[in-house]
Formats: structure tokens, sequence, C-alpha cells
């Protein structure tokens, strides 16, 4: 795994009374122990890795908990493991990235909340929306309104989050619902603290196993005839006992202001930015007073029409703040004020945008844009545009503060990425057979679709690609290419693409990353990584089951190596055999292999043993500045600098000291035939007494030839 | 009717950062600074999968008056960052600041930034034809006038000189901050506290507070280049120049230097000769072809790649970059390809012409090559270069010599021609060289392009005898689009265009 979490599992340890500091992932991971849960899934993904990676790694704290930990294989393993919590009074959580986790997990969600739950069932879902997101950009609420599962969106602070987490268990435990705890990414990681509780014994758990197996009743099978009085129970007993538990407990909360004939709806997670926007625009101070009311749906589902209703009774005007789209919320709250007969005003996403972040900007401009429609006595409206519009301003400003366009950064490969190499071998590829149609897929390798590669026609979903190619394939006069990771493969690339292909006999390419490791979200292991089968080499056991499929085609292939692979590629485009063909690229994830060989060589280093360091090198001279090389690699090693050539105006090519050796520059200007400005130099450490001797010899003959 | 006007505010920072660079660290340390002393912080960032050497941000926001003096109650942190309203501005990179500039996070009226001015070049810039880089001056400029006050210094180096990392050395820039309330102590106990690299941690920790305290007479340059002008004392030793216009003797110094290198003195004599006829000319015309007659005279061959590999200063040079030690023994790998147009360059004319019109007859020119990979510190692979290097005595009988002569003579009498009508376009076509370079495919495409340029721009104006300023734009623009993409497709479009307009004011 990428990091070590050893502190971490040390905070996991606190005692009631004392306080926890640290990230917002790991204030929910010790709010699962302090709720006493018997076993923890989950599927990797940010903002939530953090989660089970510390679990996995807190190894002696679960055994004396009790609690069994699962790396599960996908979201709907990790879904269906909340099974558990069907049939026996055991509390449980998994967590994934939504919405696409959500969307994997979707089938067994609907049955587990169909059949409803004993024992309290929550499962934390890591929001992806707005700023630096990776995925797409859907609602993960629509699942929870299709399925009666309770949506939690608690106030992004960690004492809120954590006190919700808890009162999740509670609730799911007296609606008999499952529960999702929505945590936007800036809230999983804020840093920020609160005062601990004691770690709870599970009354079932691996230290205290149940003696028989629960006993045989229909009514907890989502199966028919039971599927529909389940249905009926969802609405007539589950719901009414959450929204009692919602009034009960104060789980949403209400800040009182003076302007009492206007009010504020908003998502808990949203508060923070509104409370600000409040401050900024005199309306309130920094620690959470008001002059408007302000209703905080820390549960923004199921909403408690009463709730709603009392709070909008005496007023002229609401504004819901609800971030996404559609607007769930805000159209239940419509309903709400409708069959009350209620006269106030509805303000939401008339105000605010449609779709998008709701950042500082939107929702200043949202609430003056509301209070501007309303008028409230007693604010200064004039003032509270200018402040509107002078923000605008900056904002113009500010894009055109620049003579020229800045292009975006996005992530790429590492330093020496494995993946990197595949990419250079199918652009000289298509310079050879004219462009291919390249289904992509989720992953590092992803990264192929940015400079200097820009390739992918389509990305349908985590290990999506050879299935996603199936319509397309029979289409093209020319062969598809599929790109799929080793984790893709394991998550579901092996049914839904190589599977569907082999069965509906089908003509196709697929390429896989082996890197060993679900190496986007932080070198999770996955079924092939080496250091879970001490007994199977990685690449066994993806050839085993490709095998075992009735793959016939398969090579294996060094990633470095752009010559084998390209000619691997060629093959694979030209070969009369019309079935699948499977190309193995395998190459260790580099940031995996560097943490390791740094530590070995420092170990090797001490013990006055060889230890040898490759980097790679352009030569001023010979380089004029075209930039091929870059073009074929986008290594942030591989960069450029001015020339200290004074003929010459074009900057140069260069290699900087991030530098690993992966040995690409050599074989993509071998592949390409470049240029031969690039040179690989090593450096042997405790070489050795006849080494080092016969080493000075030959410099010393050398150095006589050197010219000046 | 409780006024909530100007009250206190929270202090926040941002920090712009590249995934991998260590901005998480900072912020850690920042908020541990913040806990210690007693301040309400928090922080909070999304590095997801931006940590894979993408932007990213980290926000902090420290309440300015302590725990125990605000009792029990808590202020609410923002989580993330508003336009206009960001105090402190910490940048890891040049164009990682001007990002936050357009996205309204550095403004006049609050911002004081704080900024490394070294460059990380994005892919785009990187990949470029010619020089696709960002103008730093520019990039400078923008920042300082849209900052209340613009802290910026090459926090990079000083990194590298300290052997640690950039994060550390904006911290101890931070530390001078009049606006922080964090100042040297505390955020210096969370460099020891946190536990790993202190040592090097702190060094660029006090680097970054000594850099910042002398920010006044900071000499960074603002220009992405190298400073030339140093080695124009030595211009003014050779008397063989004294002859040109002086704008143009610095660049005919490096002519000469260059091609007494390349081939012999004899061979610089003949550059100046070449040169002698634009002496009497304009002195930016004669430098720009002065310029690229030094480069096209030295194209490459196998023999100048062998040249330079065997510099007693290449070997010293890479050396320095593994930091050997006297312990340590290296190698060094040279990868070469050359092909068979290559390997007929440097053959005497007619034989070099009878290959590769045998080549042309089997249709294997471009296919055939040979990968091969010297190692320069054994003594036969050495040998093998410094040997391809002594081949230089052969050059003037080689295919490719007899080929460049005439090509360059040609290009001369053009710019000649050219002058007669008008300096513009005599400097535009002694420009358009910049086109041929490099190796292998690399090489025939800029040389089509460049015969492309001439055949369809060029010659037609030089028949015609007149050149407007739009005509000479229009050479520019082909010469800049052939620089922009490998397919050629921005080049097609100017020389359309280009010839369309042309056609029109003929018409005309």
């Amino acid at each position: 795994m990428e990091r070590s979490f050893a502190k971490e599992i040390e905070l996991l340890r606190l005692k009631q009374g004392e306080v926890f500091t640290g990230e917002g992932i790991l204030a929910v991971t010790k709010a699962l122990l302090q709720s006493g849960v018997s076993y923890v899934g989950g599927y990797q993904g940010a903002p939530v890795s953090h989660l089970l990676d510390v679990l996995v790694q807190a190894k002696e704290l679960m055994s004396e908990l009790g609690i069994n930990v699962e790396a599960n294989s996908s979201e709907a393993s990790a879904a269906a493991m909340l099974a558990a919590s069907i049939n026996y009074p055991v509390r449980g959580a998994v967590t994934w990235k939504s919405v696409v986790g959500t969307n994997v997990a979707a089938d067994a969600l609907s049955n587990l909340a169909s059949a409803g739950v004993k024992g309290g069932a929550v499962i934390i879902s890591g929001e992806d929306y707005g700023e630096g997101a990776s995925i797409i950009q859907e609602r993960t609420h629509a699942f929870g309104l299709k399925s009666t599962i309770w949506m939690v969106d608690p106030r992004p602070n960690l004492e809120t989050i954590v006190n919700m987490v808890e009162k999740s268990f509670e609730m799911s435990e007296v609606s008999n619902s499952p529960v999702m705890v929505e945590l936007r990414i800036r809230a999983c990681h804020v840093q920020g603290s609160f005062v601990a509780k004691n770690n709870q014994l599970a009354n079932v758990s691996t230290l205290n196993k149940e003696d028989e197996p629960a006993s045989f009743l229909y009514d907890r099978l989502s199966h028919p005839p039971v599927t529909f009085s389940q249905e009926k129970h969802k609405i007539n007993n589950r719901l009414p006992a959450a929204q009692r538990f919602i009034l009960d407990q104060k789980l949403n909360e209400i800040f009182d202001g003076q302007l009492i004939s206007h009010g504020l709806i908003v998502q808990g997670g949203l508060f923070n930015t509104l409370m600000r926007r409040l401050n900024t625009l005199g309306l309130a101070d920094a620690f959470g007073n008001s002059k408007i009311p302000i209703l905080v749906l820390n549960v923004t589902h199921p909403l408690v029409p009463k709730q709603i209703s009392d709070f909008c009774s005496e007023k002229e005007s609401v504004l819901v703040i609800e971030e996404g789209n559609p607007e769930f919320i805000e159209q239940q709250i419509g309903q709400i004020l409708r069959r009350a007969d209620l006269q106030t005003k509805l303000h939401g996403k008339d105000v605010l945008p449609l779709s998008g972040e709701y950042t500082a900007d939107v929702v200043l401009k949202g609430l003056v844009d509301f209070l501007s429609q309303n008028k409230p006595d007693g604010i200064d409206l004039e003032k509270l545009l200018d402040q509107a519009a002078s923000m605008e301003t900056i904002k113009d400003n500010a894009t055109n503060a620049l003579e020229e366009k800045l292009p975006a950064r996005p992530p790429g490969f590492c330093t020496g990425c494995p993946e990197r190499p595949v990419f250079s071998a199918i652009k000289l590829l298509k310079e050879e057979v004219g462009d291919i149609h390249i289904s992509a897929d989720i992953g590092c390798h992803a990264f192929g679709t940015f400079e200097p590669f820009s390739m992918g026609n389509s990305i349908l979903g985590y290990g999506m690609s050879l299935a996603s190619a199936a319509g397309v394939r029979q289409i093209q006069k020319k062969r598809t290419i599929s790109i799929m990771g080793d984790g893709g493969f394991w998550h579901n690339g092996l049914q839904s693409g190589v599977l569907s292909t082999i069965f509906n006999k089908g003509d196709a390419i697929l390429i896989i990353m082996q890197n060993g490791y679900s190496s986007a979200t932080g070198q999770q292991f996955i079924p092939s990584s080496i250091n879970v089968n001490n007994e199977e080499t990685a690449s066994n056991q993806i050839e085993k089951a490709l095998k075992s499929v009735g793959v016939k085609w398969m090579k294996t292939v060094r990633t470095y190596s752009v010559d084998v692979m390209l000619k691997t590629l060629r093959e694979a485009m030209k070969t009369n055999y019309d079935g699948l063909k499977v190309i193995i690229a395998d190459g260790e994830c580099m940031l995996a292999r560097q943490r390791r060989i740094k530590k070995t060589n420092a170990k090797r280093l001490a013990e006055g043993q060889k230890v040898a360091i490759p980097r790679f090198g352009v030569d001023e001279e010979i380089c004029t500045g075209d930039h091929s090389c870059i073009r074929l690699s986008g290594c942030p090693s591989l960069t450029i600098k001015p020339t200290s050539d004074p003929l010459r105006v074009d900057p140069i090519a260069h290699v900087n000291n991030g530098c690993v050796g992966c040995g690409l520059c050599g074989e993509v200007a071998h592949a390409a035939s470049l240029c031969p400005s690039f040179y690989k130099a090593e450096k042997v450490q405790n070489p050795g007494k006849l080494k080092k001797l016969t080493h000075n010899l030959r410099d010393r003959v050398i150095s006589t030839m050197f010219s000046e | 009717m409780d006024n909530f006007q100007n009250q206190k505010r929270a202090i926040s920072i941002l920090i712009a950062a590249m995934g991998g660079e260590g901005g998480g660290v900072l912020m850690n340390w920042i908020v541990k600074a913040a806990v210690s002393e007693g301040y309400p912080v928090q922080a909070t960032s999304i590095p997801g999968v931006a940590q894979r050497t993408g932007a990213t941000t980290y926000y902090v926001e420290i309440w300015p008056e302590k725990l125990d003096s605000i009792g029990e109650k808590k202020p609410i942190f923002a989580l993330s960052p508003a336009i206009g309203e960001v105090d402190i501005m910490i940048a890891t990179e040049l164009a990682e600041a001007a990002r936050s500039l357009t996205n309204g996070y550095i403004t006049a009226n609050r911002t004081t930034l704080l900024a490394s001015t070294h460059r990380v070049y994005l892919t785009l810039e990187k990949m470029a034809m010619g020089d696709g880089r960002l103008n730093k001056k520019k990039l400078l400029t923008s920042l300082r006038n849209n900052s209340k006050k613009a802290l910026l210094f090459d926090a990079s180096t000083i990194a590298s000189e300290k052997g640690t990392i950039i994060n550390a050395v904006l911290l101890g820039a931070l530390s001078e901050i009049d606006i922080s309330p964090l100042g040297i102590e505390p955020l210096k106990k969370a460099i020891e506290e946190e536990g790993k690299a202190v040592e090097s941690n702190l060094a660029g920790f006090f680097a970054g507070l000594e850099a910042i305290k002398n920010i006044s007479d900071y000499k960074g340059t603002d220009i992405d280049g190298i400073d030339i002008s140093k080695s124009l004392e030595k211009v003014l030793e050779t008397k063989l120049i004294e002859a040109f216009p002086q704008g143009a003797q610095e660049m005919i110094y490096h002519g000469i230097t260059r091609l007494t290198d390349y081939q012999n003195q004899k061979y610089s004599e003949l550059y100046l000769k070449k040169l002698n006829n634009f002496a009497k000319l304009d002195a930016n015309l004669c430098s720009e072809v002065a310029r690229h007659l030094a480069i096209r005279m030295s194209y490459e061959d196998i023999i100048r790649v062998a040249q330079a590999k065997i510099r007693r200063k290449r070997f010293e040079r890479i050396k320095s970059e593994l930091k050997t030690s006297s312990d340590d023994i290296y190698s060094i790998t040279e990868f070469f390809k050359p092909g068979l147009q290559e390997v007929a360059d440097i053959l005497p004319s007619w034989l070099g012409k009878k290959l590769i019109s045998l080549a042309k007859h089997y249709n294997i020119l471009g296919n055939l090559d040979w990968g091969m990979q010297v190692q320069t510190t054994s003594i036969f692979g050495f040998l093998k270069i410094w040997f391809l290097a002594k081949l230089k005595w052969s050059r003037p009988f080689s295919m490719r010599w007899k080929m460049e002569h005439e090509e360059i003579n040609k290009w001369l009498d053009l710019i000649q021609d050219a002058y007669d009508i008008n300096v513009a376009l005599a400097i535009e076509i002694a420009q358009l060289s910049r086109l041929i370079k490099g190796y292998g495919s690399t090489h025939s495409r800029g040389s089509q392009n460049y015969k492309r340029i001439l055949k369809i721009l060029i010659e037609p104006i030089i028949r015609s005898q007149t050149a407007t300023e739009s005509d000479v734009k229009n050479i520019q623009v082909a010469r800049e689009s052939a620089l922009t993409d490998p397919d050629g497709k921005a080049l097609k479009k100017a020389l359309d265009e280009g010839a369309n307009k042309m056609t029109l004011i003929a018409a005309q």
C-alpha cells in the first residue's frame, strides 16, 4: 500500500474523553469502532480509500475488537456483505466511491433494502462531485429515493460527522433500513478534532460467534411473494419509524434568526459554505449566529413533512440550497408546502444554478438573488448587490489577468510508469496503420486520454472497456483495441468483457495493464498482487483465469520493451486468428517498485553490497529541440530547458533528477528511430575491488582519447 | 438587530501545488503549528487522482484569536477558498500561481503571494515542436500587478541546493509573512515534531527564511532562457569580424567557434566568405543569416554526433549528474539507430547516391536501420565512436556535404534577392531555416516543410518582385504553423490561406 497508517491506527485506540485530531475519513472510521461494528468491507476509491486502508493495516486492533474486515473485490461484493445484518443483530459498514461505486452495488443494495435489516447497516459513500472529481457527475441521492435507503449528509465538522455516523446505526436499526452517509471529498479530507468515546465490542463478532444460524424466515428473503409486502413495509412502517427518529433525536438542526419571515433550508454538507457567505454579507457572525433562520438537513432522505411545514409556516419565502441535479429535495418540499396549503414562496434552483458544485461565489450570488427578490426588512439590499457585483468583477478580471491562455495540468502517468510505454507503442502503431478505435477504461491508464497521447473513444466504467467495444468492432474495418487495468480486470472485466467476447466469438484486442495493484487509488492489493499470493506470480493469476475461460491468443510483454510491444500489437492487428487476442502488458507500478527499491538499496549500501542506480540523460549538443521524444512519452522527468547553444532558439529536451531510469527514453528513441541524444548513465556503488580497478584502468585509457 | 458587520475573520491560506510535491505535508505543518499555538484551525484538500502529478490545492483557515480567548465559541470554517478572499497564496510553481490568479484567488486588495518562480512545464508546452513555453516575464508581471504583495523567488533551486523539497523552503518563507499569526518558532517546531527528514527540512526552512528577507535584492531572471551576452567580450578579440555590423558580430563569433570545432579553421573562413555579401546590409538580417548559416553548415550527421559524445566535458558533466564519489564506478550507454540514409550521407557522393537508389529500388529506404547500444565507458565502445568522429576529414567528399552546400547557396541567393524587395522578407527567409532540424524522420519532415513554404509562398513573391506586409506575415504564420503539429494540419491550413490571399491580390 502507498501509505503507512501506523500513527492513525493509534488514533483509533483513543478512549472516552481523549481528543482525536485528524482527517475526516479517519474520524468516520473511529465512529464505526465507537458504534460497535462486527464487520467492515468496501472497495477503494477517493475520497474514502483511507477508511479501509487503515483498517486493513490495523490487524491487531481488529482482532482485539473482533471485527471482520474484508477488502472486497468490488462494490457489489461489499454491498452484499451487508446481508449479515438482515438476519443477525450485527452492525456493519461498507464504503466506496460514489456515484460509480453505488452503481456497481445497486443490485445488492436493492435486495438488501427490500428485505430490510435487523442490525445497523451503514454505507459510507465518498462523494466525488465538483472540483477535482474524477468521475461522472451524478447524485447518489437517487438511489436512496428508489431503494428506500436513508441518506445522511452531515455538517462537515468532525463532531457532527462522528455523531451522525453513530446515529445512523441507531436509525438503521429502529427503521430496519440501510443508511447511507454521504461525505463530500473535502469533508473526507478535512483536518479537525472531536472528543472520542471508547470503542465498543459487538455482541456478536469473531470473538463471540453465534451458535446457530438464523432460523428460516421467508420474510427475510427478497423473493416473491414477500417482496410485495416488503415494499409496503418500507412505506408503512420503516419510513414513519425513521421520521420519528429524526425528529426525536433532532438530527436536523434549526438555527434561529431574527428575520423570521424568511428562511434557508440547506443540506448539512453545504452548511459551512452557506455560513461563510452569510458572514461576508454581514448576515451572520463567524460562529453560526445568523439573521435568517436556517434548517439544516443532516438527513436529506427521508424528509419529515411536519418539520418542513413547521419551519415554513410563518415565512413569506424560503430558499432551498441543494447541490446537484435533479433537485429532489426542493421538489419534495414543494409538494409538502402544497399539501399543507402553505403560501410560502419556494426558491431554490431558480436563483441557484441547476447543476455544478455550489462553490462560495455560486452560493453568494444565489443568496443575493433570493434576498433581492424577497426584500426582507432590515437588510441593506444595495450593499449586498454591490458585493455580488464586485465579486463578479473580480471573477471577470481574474479570467483575463493573463495575456495568454493557461492550459490545464491534468494528472498523468508518474515518472517511470510502466503503462506509459504501452501508449508510446500504440502511438507508433497508429503511425503505421492509421487511427484505431480505442476503448479506454478507469484506472491510471485513463491518463492515456491526455496529452501527449490523447487516445480513447469511450470510457464506460471500471473494467468495461472490452465490453464497450462489442458493438463497435462489428462496424469497424480495423480491429479495435480495448485497454484495461488488472484492477478493472478483477473488478468485472473478466466477466463483462472477456467472457462475453469469448461467448460471442468476438474478434477483439485487449491490453491488460498488469501493474500488480489497484494503483490509482493508492496501490491496494488485488487478487493477482504478488504479495498476497506467495506461491503464484501475479502474471500467472491473470493468464490462468484467461486460459480457463478459453482465451487462445495471449502474449505477455514487458511494458518497457516498446519494440516488442509494437511488434505484438502489429501482429494482433494483422493475424488471421479472429478470436479474442489478449496482450498482458507486464510491469510493476513504479511508485510501489521505487518504494521497495529505496529500502533494499539503503540496506544493501549499509551492508557494503553492490548497488546500481541508472538514469537517463540527453546530450545538449545533439538535441535540436524538436521534442518528438516528449510527444511519445510525456514523462514528468523528461522535460525541456533553455538551450545554452547561442545559435539555437528552441528549448531542448532534458532529463531531470526525478528520472528513475525506467529505460523508456532509450526504447522510444530506438523504436521510433528518433535521435541519438539519449544516453543511459549508471552509477555503481560498492562495485568491489576488482571492478573498481579495471574501471579505473579503462577510465585512464579512455581519458587520453577525449576530445576537448 | 445584531450587527454582524466589521468583525474578525479567519485568515485564509491557499496552497497550489502539483500532486506528489508535498503540498499536503506543507498544509499539515501549518495546521500543527496553529494547533500548538492554540489557534483554531481547519484544513482540507482534494487530493484524489491529482496525486499523480496533476495540479491541486490545499486550503487552510486559521482563526486569529486563540482558543482560550474565545471561550466556548467555535468558528465555522469554510472548506474551500472563495474568490477574492484569500489572504496568503502559496504556490510551488509559477504557472500554478498564475492558475490561482485566473481562478480569482489572488487579488490586489487582499492577497500576499508567496510563490516559487521556477517552471515545471506543462505537457503542452513540452511537446511543441519549437518553443511552446508560456512567456515567463508576462506571468511574473501579471502576478506582481494583481497581488497586494508578491514574494517571488526560486524556491526550487534553493531546495535542491539544500537537499530538501520545496515545501520546507516555502514554510520558512511563510514564517516571515506578518499577516500569518505563525512565526518562526511554531513552524520550525512543526517540522521537528513531524520527525521526518528533520535536518534537511530545517535547512530548507532557514534558507527560505533568508531568501524572503532578502527578497528586495532578488536578482532572479524574468526570462526563461540563458544569458549569452557574457561572451561578447571575447568577440572583440577576433579581428576577422570587424567588417561586420556590430549587432551581428556576436552571432558570427559563435558561428566561427562552432564551425572550427565542426570541421576546421578553413571551414569557418568559408563561413565568413559566404557571409561577406551581407556585411554591408541590415545588421539584424546579417545576424540572422549568421545564426542560421552556421547551423546549416554544421548539419547533423553521424560524425557530429560522435564528436559530441567523446568530449571530456561531457563525461565530466555526466559524472557530476550521477554524483559519483571516488569509490563508485559508472557506465554510459549510448542509443543509436542510424538508418540507411544516415549511412549514405557520410559516404562519398557517388557511392551514397548509388546506395540510395538501390534502396529505393527495393523499397527499403526508411525501413532499414541498425539499432545499437554502445557503451562509451568501455574501451572498445569508445573506440567505435572515436573512430567515427575521426571521419570528419572525409566530410567534404560526402554526399550530404554536397547536397547541403547546394541548398545553402540557393538559400543565400534567395535571401539576397529578397533583400532587394524588402528587408523583412529577407529576414523571414533567413529564419525559415529554423524548420530544418533533427534526425531521421524529424529532419526529413522539417526539410519538406521548408521546401513547401519556399515553393508555395516565397517563390511567387520573388517572381512578382513585390512583398506586402501581409505577404511577409503569411510566411511567418506558415513557419510557426509548421512547428504546431507533427501531422502538418496547421501548416496545410496556413499554406492554403496564404496562397489564397496571394491569388486574390494577383486577381485584383
